[in-house]
């Protein structure tokens, strides 16, 4: 199978789940924006999502996704320090052209898996979790008291700033993700690079922006 | 005249691909400016001979950033710190009074070190044999116009096939990867007609040469396009990606 034997099938996993993941942010930015404008409204989305066999589906598709993704980061991370040989360079210099970013992926998203799992303590347990296993008050509220769970989670500093640093991790991981997953899908020339650069810096900065609005509100409305 | 300068020399030491490698410190004095990189190392060697001791073993050969035999990782960049140029066009002149300079071989399990700075870059010539050429029948040459192939391309198929396949890219890359080398070599023939009838056969049979031959999978972080004393771009591996997706989609 092309898609495990080859490098550039590997990496083509990489870019299609890593897309897939880009398009899920971009629903769950907006629907976390809905939370600005209404407390109901936001917690018609929760029940909406929570109480419907689709949604569940959804769930499992996603966290395949995530899994995939994972999974082949640290696959080809492996081959990849195995090429390099086992002797490193004494001295070495970053070029000025190469991102940080892009030298730093892994551990950017070993950054955004620990956030992910606070995220999901905080929420996904609370509400979907609850809902599954038939104790719709687990976490003290209702499981579709999506907007009492934020209320809850970002009047807390610790937690408020750990979602800093986990969206500061995730824009990071974005910035290089995007265009390079375009690159890998050969989408790209000596014009189109620059194109997609732009295109990724300003997708990424709406993306965390949009989360970070949320957490900041929140966190300043409780102070 | 450029003024002459005096440094300290820190070169890899290592006598054969199973040994352990060591830093040999050597003080160079009154070395003027204009002396290339690998002249100032035959400086070196005339002096270490002189002293009966085991000169320094290093790639070389046209010196004029052609043949693509030259190496060295110095002071942290394939072939210096000059962009767009090869070790040996590389003159002390860049370096200054009491600069430590520490020369390294390429790092790469793709190319064992054979001794000292000289790396084991045959790979690369197994990678060209999987499919780095045009199949032709021979016979009467046609007339060159015969073929019109539009100016953008051809230039696009010189900048690829200006790769001399010194293996910077691998020797630059935190993956170990050949993908600028490989793409250049496809691009080259895969942009122009002569070259087209093969061009996905050719992808597959160069990439599965590669990652046989253990180099890793490319990042995009870009640091071979910075380093690639011929400025080979990474748009040409975006042109392999594409061409080997095609044809894995076709099968």
């Amino acid at each position: 199978m092309w898609l495990s034997n080859s490098s550039i099938g590997r990496k083509v996993v990489m870019s299609v789940t890593g897309i897939a993941l880009v398009l899920f942010l971009t629903f769950h930015m907006l629907m976390n924006l809905v939370a600005l404008f209404s407390a109901e409204g936001y917690n018609m989305v929760c029940e909406f999502l929570g109480t419907n066999w689709y949604a569940l589906l959804g769930t499992l598709a996603l966290a395949a996704l995530f899994v995939i993704h994972i999974i082949y980061a640290f696959w080809l991370t492996m081959m990849n320090r195995a090429a390099r040989g086992s002797e490193r360079y004494a001295v070495s210099v970053k070029p000025k052209t190469v991102e940080w970013a892009s030298q730093n992926m892994l551990a950017l998203g070993v950054i955004v898996i620990l956030g992910l799992a606070l995220h999901l303590f905080n929420f996904w347990y609370n509400m979907m979790f609850a809902e599954l296993i038939g104790n719709p008050l687990m976490g003290g509220l209702s499981a579709t008291d999506g907007y009492g769970y934020i209320v809850e989670t970002f009047s807390n500093p610790v937690f408020f700033i750990l979602y800093i640093v986990w969206l500061c991790a995730l824009w990071f991981h974005l910035t290089h993700g995007f265009w390079s997953a375009m690159q890998t899908l050969g989408w790209n020339n000596t014009i189109w690079i620059n194109r997609w650069k732009c295109i990724s810096n300003i997708y990424s900065t709406v993306i965390v922006l949009g989360f970070m609005l949320v957490a900041v509100v929140f966190f300043v409305k409780n102070l | 005249m450029d003024k002459n300068i005096s440094f300290t020399l820190k070169i890899w030491r290592q006598n054969g691909p199973k040994e352990q490698g060591h830093f040999d410190t050597f003080q160079m004095k009154d070395i003027p400016g204009d002396t290339s990189f690998l002249e100032m190392l035959d400086i070196l060697n005339e002096q270490l001979i002189e002293e009966g001791k085991e000169p320094v073993v290093f790639d070389h050969d046209c010196r004029e950033g052609i043949c693509g035999m030259c190496s060295l990782y110095i002071n942290g960049h394939p072939h210096g710190p000059a962009t767009g140029a090869t070790t040996c066009q590389l003159y002390m002149r860049r370096f200054n009074d009491g600069d430590v300079i520490t020369v390294e071989p390429w790092r790469s399990a793709g190319f064992p070190v054979i001794k000292d700075l000289m790396v084991d870059r045959s790979a690369y010539d197994k990678i060209m044999q999987a499919g780095g050429y045009i199949s032709i029948r021979t016979g009467a040459p046609q007339d060159a116009n015969a073929i019109l192939i539009p100016k953008p391309i051809a230039d696009e198929a010189m900048d690829a096939a200006s790769c001399i396949g010194c293996g910077a890219c691998v020797a630059a890359c935190k993956n170990g990867s050949a993908m600028l080398f490989v793409s250049a070599k496809v691009s080259q023939l895969n942009l122009l007609p002569q070259g087209k009838p093969e061009a996905l056969r050719r992808a597959k049979a160069m990439i599965s040469k590669m990652d046989e031959l253990g180099f890793g999978n490319c990042t995009n972080t870009r640091a071979c396009e910075a380093e690639c004393p011929k400025n080979v771009s990474i748009s040409n591996i975006a042109r392999l990606n594409r061409d080997f997706i095609k044809a894995k989609l076709k099968d």
